[in-house]
């Protein structure tokens, strides 16, 4: 019982960080229609940044600040300047040209801070909770992990839901021409839609790091099971990606502990087909329009 | 006072509106007809900057805004209601309205006189845009158009897909902003004799140039120049 009572919470704390890549996904998807397949790489570059902040001197919040301003940075710069030339153009070219960033950034990466992955401190004790005499696995850094994202997944349903900035930002994604028929600075809203998307990844970088190292390649398997998530949940949906992301990591925990870590990866692309052949638009798919 | 001078817009070697001159005054219904891809929607899309120019010139009360980018044409008091009506599906409908005013901030108009035109979008104001009738969804469009308070208002084929008796009741409406508004309307519809009946000046475009500018009566009287053009 103590085994399935870490592994949920693991599970959980995991998951949560899939929630936080997956949302930063969805967001994109949403706005753009483009999988962000650079996603994992920008996130690992700002890990870097708050890595290079924190070696520096500066304190682990200080890091973390650094870490999602400069995302939300590099994520409008991104937009603005590599992915709007081809935001009408056919699909193809944003795979091509997000993947073509991924190696970039990757490179570039590599070239600044070497490919030998190091280690991130977390931002509390990594010493499992005590109780009844029983050492859990579960840490006081990953209540923070998942308390971290169930704020900023709430701040960003308060934004998108309860301002009018939130009311532009989705106009645009859903209908753009419309959007800019109601004098909506479109183009605004995107550029904002992959800044807080990119800050939304940079925070689930600096929140992995102190459990995966970090290092130029060492964040792809968190983008494919950030991916899974979100299509588990449904790439158009933010609450979606949060449960997905919650799903998928408590199903992978189980998998692990279970079954050994080895079957992880596969269980995430066996979890993935399986969603897309029973719902393949995701469990939070938003309903169809009515035909009129 | 919308005007467009010239005004001329070509789809790679396709000319879709050639070379068309109109006024429309504040407070009066100029009805756009033809038959499909006479160059109608293109028309308006061109107005609201959607689809830019070749040559000629878009003005409002002289403005010249040509060039200008959508989201400052439609601020600048120019409303498109669009071919399909443009709901927003995934919005609630009073989210919907509010969209249509956001850039105008207090200025705008207060969403319980839209509520007071269509009572029904009341109703209706937190369910999504998707579960309107179509009917409703040309209520919202058109009184999304309204909040911004426009000076110029471009509806395109406002009747398309309703009952004969939603035409009316729209086509009625249409009259009624135009003079209790005094808006610039410039109603595009295949439904020729409802935007007749309302309009203060008849247009047939074809192959997107002007080719009838009259009187609406006597264009609606006219069944030679109807089938002739509009193949009814």
């Amino acid at each position: 019982m103590t085994k399935f009572i870490d592994l949920t919470l693991s599970g959980i704390s995991i998951g949560a960080i899939y929630a936080a890549v997956a949302l930063a996904l969805v967001l994109i998807w949403r706005s753009t229609r483009i999988v962000n397949f650079a996603q994992g790489a920008m996130l690992m570059f700002t890990t870097f940044i708050a890595s290079a902040v924190i070696n520096g001197g500066g304190s682990y919040a200080l890091g973390l600040v650094v870490a999602l301003a400069s995302g939300f940075v590099l994520g409008a710069v991104v937009e603005r300047v590599v992915v709007r030339p081809v935001e009408n153009a056919p699909p193809l070219n944003a795979v091509i040209l997000t993947l073509g960033l991924y190696t970039l950034i990757v490179a570039v990466a590599g070239m600044i801070w070497g490919n030998t992955p190091r280690s991130f401190p977390a931002a509390f004790s990594l010493r499992g909770y005590r109780v009844g005499g029983t050492n859990l696995l579960f840490t006081p850094n990953d209540t923070f992990i998942v308390l971290v994202v169930i704020g900023v997944a709430a701040l960003l349903a308060l934004l998108f839901r309860r301002t009018t900035l939130g009311l532009r930002m989705r106009a645009a994604a859903f209908a753009p021409e419309v959007a800019r028929l109601l004098g909506v600075r479109v183009g605004r809203m995107l550029t904002l839609g992959w800044a807080l998307a990119a800050a939304t990844g940079a925070l689930a970088g600096v929140l992995v790091a102190p459990s995966v190292f970090l290092g130029p390649n060492n964040f792809d398997p968190i983008l494919i099971s950030g991916f899974v998530a979100a299509v588990l949940g449904g790439l158009d949906s933010p609450p979606g990606a949060v449960v997905g992301g919650l799903i998928l990591g408590l199903a992978l925990s189980y998998v692990s502990g279970y079954e050994g870590s080895s079957l992880v990866p596969l269980a995430a692309l066996v979890i993935l087909m399986i969603v897309l052949m029973i719902r393949p638009t995701g469990l939070f798919a938003a309903t169809r329009e009515r035909r009129v | 006072m919308l005007t467009l001078e010239e005004l001329t817009t070509d789809y790679g070697p396709i000319r879709a509106v050639d070379h068309v001159s109109l006024e429309v005054p504040e407070g009066s219904v100029t009805a756009v007809l033809g038959a499909n891809g006479a160059g109608k929607t293109s028309l308006l899309r061109t107005i609201t900057g959607l689809v830019r120019p070749t040559s000629g010139r878009v003005k409002i009360e002289g403005e010249d805004i040509t060039r200008w980018a959508v989201e400052e044409i439609v601020r600048f008091g120019v409303a498109h209601v669009p071919e399909g009506r443009g709901v927003i599906a995934e919005l609630t409908v009073q989210e919907n309205l509010r969209l249509g005013g956001l850039w105008r901030g207090r200025d705008a108009m207060p969403l319980r006189e839209i509520y007071e035109l269509f009572p029904r979008l009341e109703e209706r104001a937190g369910q999504p845009a998707s579960r309107l009738s179509g009917g409703e969804r040309q209520m919202l469009s058109i009184g999304r158009a309204l909040v911004g308070r426009p000076r110029a208002l471009l509806l395109d084929e406002p009747s398309l897909g309703l009952a004969p008796v939603l035409v009316a009741q729209i086509m009625s409406l249409v009259r009624r902003l135009a003079d209790t508004l005094g808006l610039a309307v410039l109603l595009v519809e295949q439904n020729a004799r409802s935007a007749l009946s309302i309009a203060n000046r008849g247009v047939v475009l074809n192959l997107g140039r002007v080719v009838i500018e009259q009187d609406p009566h006597k264009l609606a009287a006219d069944d030679r120049l109807l089938h002739a053009y509009l193949g009814f």
